[in-house]
């Protein structure tokens, strides 16, 4: 089974990267299955490591301490590494695929939402992973987010013809 | 070593972890790593048939794997927090705990929906996936995610917080 994508936000940056609705490429239950368990995985982090916490968010902007910093900088280093050795080694995935990193064009969204994000990111001390682990942490006023996220997006979906791009 | 588990993972160890979620991800799925997409997946899901290009143009079926990672973070909040956690975990604090904390978490979700929508990525995709990848509109996103969120902070904070 293959599982070729383009499900990144880029789909409809270039017109020409689209794919067409007829030609869609199915994903395997077994890659669904794994994106669930690096999900687990992934939440775990995203907790233990306290990212997860309005505080720690605020102590980052605030330049009270470099807790946030750290754990962001040495995991692009990390991710940095990792992604020499799969391009050198020419790793395939578990179902025998390549390996493609798909760039994100720029565009003035990436300046004017990515400004957007950090502004929300301030306020609600989430990006969209911590807000998922917030909800399973049992702190519900993170549904809130969640919603307005949502909202946020089904916003941005209505007017997106309108932006500037 | 059941104390270093249990009690909050030092930057070095967390930042680790994070950083290998990027090849995880690539080689046990094929993805590339990213949150917010699964935003628009969700949109996709809940709008059959719609005339937005933006929905009508993604594809759902490939998407559903950033739901399930979605769905995966959900439970490993949980995990963490009800059996990896010595002491409880303050998510949010009192304040927000409130009909104008709720405001405020609804603008600011507004603001991370459209914004990482428009910007094509959040902190996963863009800033740790996307800088790995030397992708330069990534960085730029990056520096944007901090002017944003220094502006509030010591801007507008004064008022919200």
């Amino acid at each position: 089974m293959t599982i070729k994508t383009k499900t990144t936000d880029n789909n409809d940056a270039a017109p020409a990267n689209r794919e067409s609705a007829s030609k869609q490429k199915s994903i395997s239950a077994l890659a669904l299955t794994m994106s669930l368990l690096v999900g687990v995985y992934f939440g775990i982090v995203l907790t233990k490591s306290e990212v997860v916490r309005w505080q720690r968010v605020h102590d980052m902007f605030m330049f009270r301490e470099l807790h946030m910093y750290l754990i962001i900088g040495v995991g692009i280093g990390v991710a940095m590494v990792s992604m020499l050795l799969i391009k050198s080694m020419q790793v395939k995935t578990i179902e025998g695929e390549p390996i493609v990193y798909q760039p994100k064009p720029f565009h003035k969204g990436v300046v004017i939402g990515g400004t957007m994000f950090g502004a929300g990111w301030a306020i609600t001390g989430a990006c969209p992973g911590p807000i998922y682990a917030q909800i399973g942490g049992g702190a519900w006023m993170a549904l809130v987010t969640l919603a307005g996220a949502l909202l946020g997006m089904f916003l941005y979906a209505n007017v997106k013809s309108k932006l500037p791009f | 070593m059941v104390d270093f588990i249990m009690q909050p993972w030092p930057w070095w160890f967390s930042g680790i972890l994070v950083g290998l979620t990027v090849p995880l991800l690539y080689f046990l799925t094929g993805q590339g790593f990213g949150i917010s997409t699964s935003l628009q997946q969700i949109g996709a899901m809940c709008s059959p048939g719609s005339k937005l290009s933006y929905f009508s143009k993604f594809d759902k079926r490939t998407g559903m794997w950033t739901v399930m990672f979605a769905l995966g973070i959900v439970i490993g909040g949980f995990i963490a927090t009800r059996y990896l956690s010595a002491q409880s975990i303050e998510f949010l604090p009192e304040s927000y705990l409130s009909l104008g904390g709720a405001v405020r978490l609804l603008a600011g979700g507004i603001l991370i929906g459209f914004g990482t929508r428009y910007a094509g990525g959040c902190t996963s995709g863009h800033a740790i996936t996307g800088i790995a990848n030397l992708n330069w509109p990534s960085l730029v996103a990056t520096i944007f995610f901090f002017v944003g969120g220094l502006g509030v902070t010591w801007g507008l904070g004064r008022f919200i917080f």
